[in-house]
């Protein structure tokens, strides 16, 4: 080993035991490589899917069946785009930018959450969402709030104070629906049972499968792994499954005495991985429109900047 | 060349390493922004009324009009601010994470500029 290389190892086992004790990374400070490109990817992709996310949902903004839902849900898809834009921050303190970040999303280079992927054909989804969706993403954020990148976890107990609207509002749409008409019920039911699995694979593969879980635990960027996770988010679900008086479309999902947690049937993740290649129902049509906004709002971004420049430089020439 | 501290406990801040030896993240540290990309604006919010201004995040935005309109829809939706302040990012001096350990450890051994350094008998009341 030379000079540089044993420099850079002795740093890298320093850091490993700094956030092993808890102690967190401010943007400035020194990092590995390795963790600087996991954040950018982590935090890039989450962010990509806050602002995905609000297309399957958008869609029933003007078709809300009341004035109160629809002020409900444009507020819930606003808080989407404002999830995003604290994740960009949080992602551009670590040296990438907006625009290198937009670039990924459009060029398809990366990922955003497969759950987005599926249509909205009903209001039903709408509740599912906020009900499962929701509730998966909250599981899944709760342990970020205590990552070791400061400006992450920021992010995150700003959004996660935040999401417990979402998963409320979607779940109140469900117990309407399931106490309503026979066929507000079906309607209900049909929505679990498109949601149910999407919902339970948001949390990614199994551990022993997941190719970068064990470095993120050990960074402390990931708290729970994947699975425990997955376990937290059924267990608390059937529950509530039940008072809604609807059946999760899993018959081999039964209450497991001796584990204390819930068991759930094979996992099919072909669909999911399918999904992720870009073969889902949706995936074209979302970017597609991400794409298209994106462009049509270029003459605006334009034209905002070159307004700007043109006050400050008169603002300069007054001041001559 | 120097031995760095591996134990956990007392650690020193990451600061604490030599310059040289983190001038190549550092310089992927300092943020790229596009030539027509909006400059970004750091937010500062004051959340009620004989409170200080605190940092709440970053945003982009074309001028400083347009970064407190932003500031107010993602920064405030929820009756979370009284008063905004917004910065454009490349105004703001800050310190280094290298001068930490000489800028604040010093302050570390000067136990004498907190009361419970001095013995007082406890009989005595209002000290
Ligand atoms: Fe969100
Ligand atoms: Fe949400």
């Amino acid at each position: 080993m030379n000079e540089t290389t044993r420099d850079v190892v002795e740093l890298g086992q320093w850091f490993d035991a700094y956030v092993a004790d808890e102690k967190k990374i401010e943007p400035k400070d020194w990092m590995p490589d390795a963790y600087r490109k996991t954040l950018v990817r982590q935090i890039s992709q989450h962010a990509h899917s806050e602002v995905i996310g609000m297309q399957p949902e958008g869609n029933w903004i003007t078709r809300a069946p009341t004035l109160r839902r629809k002020a409900g849900l444009l507020a819930k898809v606003q808080d989407e785009a404002g999830h995003g834009l604290y994740l960009y921050s949080a992602a551009e303190t670590l040296g990438v930018s907006r625009g290198q970040m937009d670039d990924g999303l459009l060029s398809g280079k990366d990922k955003y959450s497969s759950i987005f992927n599926y249509p909205t054909p009903t209001w039903a989804d709408i509740g599912a969402i906020g009900w499962l969706v929701d509730g998966a993403a909250i599981t899944n954020q709760i342990p970020l709030c205590r990552c070791s990148y400061g400006p992450y976890a920021r992010a995150m107990i700003r959004v996660c104070k935040e999401e417990s609207f979402h998963q409320r509002q979607g779940y109140e749409i469900m117990l309407r629906l399931s106490h309503g008409t026979a066929e507000q019920k079906r309607m209900a039911q049909d929505a679990l049972n498109r949601w149910w699995w999407p919902a339970v694979m948001m949390f990614g593969p199994s551990d022993k499968d997941s190719a970068h879980s064990a470095q993120s635990m050990a960074w402390r960027i990931k708290r729970v792994s994947n699975d425990d996770l997955r376990q937290r988010f059924v267990d608390m679900t059937v529950k509530q499954a039940d008072y809604l008086g609807l059946t999760m479309p899993d018959p081999d999902l039964k209450w497991n005495e001796e584990r204390g947690h819930y068991d759930i049937g094979e996992i099919d993740w072909s669909d999911f991985w399918k999904v992720v290649k870009g073969n889902g129902p949706c995936n074209r049509q979302r970017l597609a429109h991400r794409q298209k906004a994106h462009d049509d709002g270029e003459w605006v971004r334009d034209a905002a900047l070159a307004h700007a420049n043109k006050r400050v430089a008169r603002a300069t020439r007054d001041a001559a | 060349m120097r031995r760095l501290p591996m134990q956990t406990s007392a650690l020193p801040a990451p600061h604490a390493m030599p310059r040289e030896r983190i001038s190549k993240s550092k310089e992927s540290n300092e943020t790229m922004t596009d030539k027509n990309e909006w400059p970004l604006f750091e937010v500062f919010i004051r959340s009620k009324q004989g409170l200080a201004h605190q940092h709440a995040g970053s945003l982009h935005a074309a001028d400083a009009e347009m970064a407190i309109e932003n500031a107010r829809d993602v920064y405030t939706r929820r009756s979370e601010g009284q008063s905004i302040w917004v910065v454009p990012s490349t105004a703001i001096t800050a310190t280094s994470p290298d001068d930490k350990s000489v800028l604040f450890d010093p302050a570390d051994t000067k136990v004498y500029r907190h009361p419970t350094f001095y013995d007082v008998p406890d009989e005595v009341e209002c000290l």
